[in-house]
């Protein structure tokens, strides 16, 4: 058995038998990797803490001769107290992890995924607003090459009247040709905003009823590029 | 290979089922059951059946109990005005071997999990609401698990109970005792300091940046 590094973000974890849990990371070095934590849901267990979804590791991990390796070590590389105090956060960061959990393959590197999800989780903690997770979707789908047209409309050169989201298609339609889920213009500026490379101005945008548009949007476009719900998004929809 | 008579192969399966017991512990405890004397395999099958016909949920607290109510909330010693609120039955006994607590528990049939899609309506929670306003409560103890899953149903059960006249704490999280501190992971030692106990001198000049959770 190899002895093998990485740093990693927590994405689930299942339990198995008595004590012990698998984990699923998302590493910088190896994509999705599962891994057998032992003795972790012991009170003294030394690393259990650390290995909570949104995580943020450096790992050290046996590599076995099955589809599951075993946790050796684990530290952590910051500690986002905020996302373990604050229910919408950690719904917020629930979405994320869960998104980022159907995309990222075993045996894909893909370290740009990584990346991505750490500032994800960063913004989460730092940024109090809901459109956190919508625009982490928005990139996120773009990364993944299904990025939404939002600059013009996706049959002719209209950039003012656009009026539609049209998922499928991967943009924003215009009044003539409108298709798709009806969108108000703050939607469209927001949606500009992140898409556009401003997402602190986007972020820092007072929240109204132009935010939840967006995230209903967001919400939307990814469970169609996953084609199934994603379950952390509704849980508690009738909160707020 | 002959296989086994059909009866020893269904209960070589069933044994197989249970959690933590893999084929080959399925087969001994199969072989041993047919070896040992037939009274002593009678009592095994009368406790199975006896557990499964007696025991149910307790229409109060939704912990295991053998008749309507469990023999917690039929107890007239215990402090009816302090609820201790748990995940899972175990948790009850595992609370109860601490001897310290002398009120009574509601337990919630699992945790507030985003990931897997358990949300409150899946919990007892309503039936949580309906005791407090009904019985007087003045102090709910959130005890659920110290993980992700126990933090959001605490969160969540902090936003529902706001209620005047009721104290909602939550169980504190820190070192087990004979522990080591330099093996304690930070996450926990951040608690534990942040959760500390005045021991002595003035207790109202704590310092602003070392704030205490009160």
């Amino acid at each position: 058995m190899a002895l093998y590094r990485d740093v990693g973000v927590v994405l689930r974890t299942y339990k198995l038998g008595e004590a012990d849990r698998i984990i699923v990371f998302c590493t910088q070095g190896r994509g999705k990797v599962r891994a057998v934590a032992k003795g972790v849901r012991k009170t003294k267990s030394k690393f259990g803490s650390r290995l909570e979804p949104g995580s943020h590791v450096t790992l050290q991990l046996y590599e076995s001769r099955g589809d599951l390796d075993i946790v050796s070590q684990a530290d952590l590389v910051e500690a986002q107290s905020a996302l373990r105090d604050d229910l919408e956060r950690m719904g917020r960061a629930a979405a994320m992890l869960e998104a980022v959990d159907q995309i990222c393959q075993e045996g894909e590197v893909n370290p740009g995924l990584y990346d991505m999800l750490v500032g994800g989780l960063r913004a989460v903690a730092n940024w109090d607003t809901p459109l956190v997770a919508p625009a982490f979707f928005f990139k996120l789908l773009a990364a993944e090459g299904v990025g939404l047209h939002v600059e013009t409309c996706l049959v002719c050169d209209e950039v003012d009247d656009l009026v539609a989201l049209d998922v499928d298609g991967g943009g924003l339609r215009c009044r003539t040709h409108r298709e798709g889920i009806a969108v108000t213009p703050q939607a469209v500026t927001i949606l500009r905003l992140i898409l556009g490379g401003r997402l602190p101005n986007a972020l820092a945008l007072p929240v109204g009823p132009a935010t939840f548009e967006v995230d209903h949007l967001a919400s939307s476009a990814m469970e169609r590029h996953l084609d199934r719900r994603l379950r952390s998004l509704h849980l508690l929809d009738h909160q707020r | 290979m002959a296989d086994y008579a059909h009866s020893i192969q269904e209960l070589i399966d069933a044994f197989g089922r249970l959690p933590g017991i893999g084929p080959k512990s399925a087969q001994r405890i199969t072989f041993h059951l047919l070896k040992v004397d037939k009274v002593e395999s009678q009592r095994l099958v009368s406790a199975i059946a006896a557990a499964v016909e007696k025991v149910r949920f307790c229409s109060r607290c939704f912990n295991l109990a053998e008749s309507d109510l469990c023999s917690i909330c039929t107890d007239p010693q215990r402090d009816r005005h302090v609820l201790c609120v748990v995940e899972e039955p175990r948790d009850v006994v595992a609370i109860e071997r601490t001897r310290e607590f002398k009120g009574m528990y509601h337990v919630l049939g699992g945790a507030i999990d985003h990931l897997q899609g358990v949300g409150p309506d899946q919990l007892k929670i309503r039936e949580l609401l309906g005791r407090v306003s009904d019985e007087g409560v003045t102090e709910v103890i959130v005890c659920t698990n110290p993980n992700i899953e126990g933090e959001a149903t605490a969160l969540y059960l902090q936003r529902v109970l706001d209620v005047p006249g009721l104290t909602v704490s939550r169980i504190a999280s820190g070192l087990p005792v004979g522990g080591d501190l330099e093996y304690a992971d930070e996450l926990t030692l951040g608690r534990a300091i942040e959760g500390r106990r005045v021991i002595g001198g003035d207790s109202r000049a704590i310092a602003e940046d070392v704030p205490i959770h009160r």
